[in-house]
């Protein structure tokens, strides 16, 4: 699917194929025009390859955010077959910020959880913006807990601007969902694999991004708060998100230089948003080679490197 | 995140109207001007209405470990400027900035020692440094502390004050949580207590991984505690917040601590539920 939502730095390509689109149209059987329009396509690929491949930190932040991007219900339709959502907490409520359940991948049984964020006006508020509560973390516990319990392994996809911040998710604990969810995680029996699909957005991503493995798509950020958070603070300027984003380091080449993924995951031309199906394939086959690797370890080799792979995450001297 | 914008937050500055070289102080709860000596010598509470202000970081060990016992583990770690961080210092200068300030080497204190003649291994947060933020160094001697208690087993005790995860060191940060979590996970498996002192304030990152897991959650009265800092919340709901929010006695009132404990008491209460969890 073509995107109709357009980037900024997007323009001068959009502008060029509009007015290839008007020139094909006059074109009919004029061959030499034909042959025009063929060479000016190419040139609009060049193009996005350019700008893609060019792309600012604060850039990469606004294709991570697109709202045509690949959602994780868009990836469970691609990727996965048989998926049955399963609901609830158990203790509250039901939380419409984060989706899970089981389906097959390949044939084999996963449970499957994420961040769901919405297109239109109506679905954003519905999804809170993909800003879970509590009782989005609890429901992603109780999932996980069974999953352990019949033996499948579990995939996430985090997409998220982060936990919301409200009186109700305070009251509810927040915080503690939160830490609950980072231990546990740490202690399951199962293989986890955990892709970062868009936004990567602090401790309300990092609560269900405890896995054996990690992975970024090429254009997704994850950062320990929103570029605009870290503006607001260190500059009392919100609007110098551009700036902080260069700060944070915050794109996926900037985290696997740190050693804190493991694979970046490559997007279609243009963005993950351009072509929902090739970035399913992708990240499909990403998918399948991870698991088959996992599933081949001992419960000891998965658990206790998984405890060994976050040990390591720190830099400091003396 | 929070610790950067508190500056304004109910009883975070404790505001010291200064008569003579500090001679007095009036209480910032009940107004009432006290000696400063007065103050200091009741451990930073005020004699007249208990409220209580923070304590050092060195002063809370005294006051919770038998004297002597105290034993500092890890004391040279210093944070690095891996991403080369700058806004409008360079974090590097921030740390030498810090360090310099207060003499401490980054935002935690760790070590071992005894509360009763039971073994602990302590780890003291000081909000002074960098408000008591929270990045590499201060996950791995958490981290270090914890995995000591599983050596030794003895039980962990974390005495938390901080603004959450340290900006400056961005996604090593976030991951601290992640690191020191699974610590405890550990530390739960082998059944060795593990008691979380909540203290003013305590949000962010550090709220939402280690302080909230205690077998025991202790809070000081009126302490600050929560996920999101009270103004992130006010400015993304447009509404006033109650009274008393994120308060140690909100949150007990919601189930997220299990006893507040004055300042005074805290040592007898931790080997009074130490006796009873810990048998060595």
């Amino acid at each position: 699917m073509a995107s109709q939502y357009q980037l900024e730095f997007e323009k001068p390509v959009f502008e060029l194929e509009q007015k290839i689109q008007e020139l094909a149209d006059i074109a009919a059987d004029n061959v030499e025009l034909k042959t025009e329009v063929a060479k000016l396509e190419k040139k609009v690929d060049k193009m996005r390859e350019v700008i893609f491949a060019n792309l600012s930190r604060w850039q990469m932040v606004q294709v991570a955010r697109h709202i045509d991007r690949p959602f994780t219900l868009d990836y469970i339709k691609h990727i996965f077959t048989d998926f049955v959502e399963l609901h609830g907490d158990r203790l509250f409520g039901d939380d419409h910020a984060i989706v899970g359940g089981m389906a097959k991948l390949d044939g084999e049984p996963v449970m499957i959880i994420g961040h769901q964020k919405g297109r239109d006006t109506k679905e954003k508020v519905y999804r809170n913006f993909g800003m879970p509560n509590p009782e989005g973390y609890r429901k992603a516990l109780r999932l996980m807990e069974m999953a352990e319990r019949f033996r499948m392994p579990i995939i996430t996809f985090v997409d998220t601007p982060g936990a919301y911040p409200g009186i109700g998710a305070e009251e509810r604990g927040q915080a503690e969902a939160i830490a609950r969810n980072l231990r546990e995680m740490a202690s399951l029996t199962v293989p986890i694999v955990v892709v970062i699909t868009g936004e990567g957005g602090s401790g309300g991503a990092l609560a269900i991004a405890v896995g054996d493995r990690v992975l970024m798509l090429e254009y997704s950020i994850y950062a320990v708060i929103s570029p605009e958070g870290c503006a607001a603070i260190l500059w009392s300027d919100g609007t110098k998100g551009a700036q902080a984003a260069e700060a944070l380091k915050l794109t996926a080449p900037d985290l696997k230089e740190l050693d804190v993924i493991d694979e970046i995951v490559k997007e279609p031309l243009g963005g993950a948003h351009r072509d929902h199906e090739t970035m399913a394939k992708n990240l499909h086959q990403a998918l399948a080679r991870h698991l088959k690797e996992l599933k081949a370890l001992s419960v000891e080799q998965l658990v206790e490197g998984r405890y060994q792979k976050f040990r390591k995450m720190s830099r400091f001297a003396g | 995140m929070a610790w950067f914008k508190r500056d304004k937050a109910p009883g975070a500055a404790d505001k010291k109207v200064k008569v003579p070289e500090g001679l007095l102080t009036k209480c910032v709860s009940c107004k009432a001007n006290l000696l400063t000596k007065d103050l200091e010598k009741n451990i930073n509470v005020c004699p007249q209405c208990g409220h209580h202000y923070r304590v050092s970081a060195r002063q809370r060990i005294d006051l919770l470990l038998d004297a002597g016992s105290f034993k500092e583990l890890d004391a040279g770690m210093t944070s690095v400027d891996v991403l080369n961080f700058k806004d409008s210092k360079s974090y590097q200068d921030r740390i030498q900035q810090a360090v310099a300030k207060g003499g401490s080497r980054d935002a935690v204190i760790c070590g071992e020692g005894a509360i009763d003649a039971i073994p602990v291994q302590l780890a003291v947060f000081d909000f002074s440094f960098m408000g008591g933020s929270m990045g590499s160094v201060v996950g791995e001697k958490i981290t270090r502390a914890i995995e000591r208690g599983i050596e030794k087993r003895t039980p962990v005790i974390i005495v938390s004050a901080s603004g959450g995860a340290r900006m400056q060191e961005s996604i090593l940060s976030l991951m601290q949580m992640a690191k020191t979590s699974a610590a405890l996970a550990k530390l739960k498996e082998l059944g060795l207590p593990y008691i979380s002192i909540l203290t003013d304030p305590t949000t962010g990152g550090v709220t939402a991984s280690f302080s909230m897991l205690g077998d025991i959650n202790m809070a000081e009265p009126k302490a600050l505690i929560g996920f999101a800092g009270p103004r992130v919340i006010e400015q993304t709901i447009r509404q006033k917040l109650p009274e008393g929010f994120q308060r140690a006695e909100y949150l007990l009132d919601h189930g997220m601590v299990d006893v507040i404990v004055e300042r005074k008491d805290m040592r007898a209460k931790l080997a009074q539920i130490l006796s009873m969890l810990y048998r060595g």
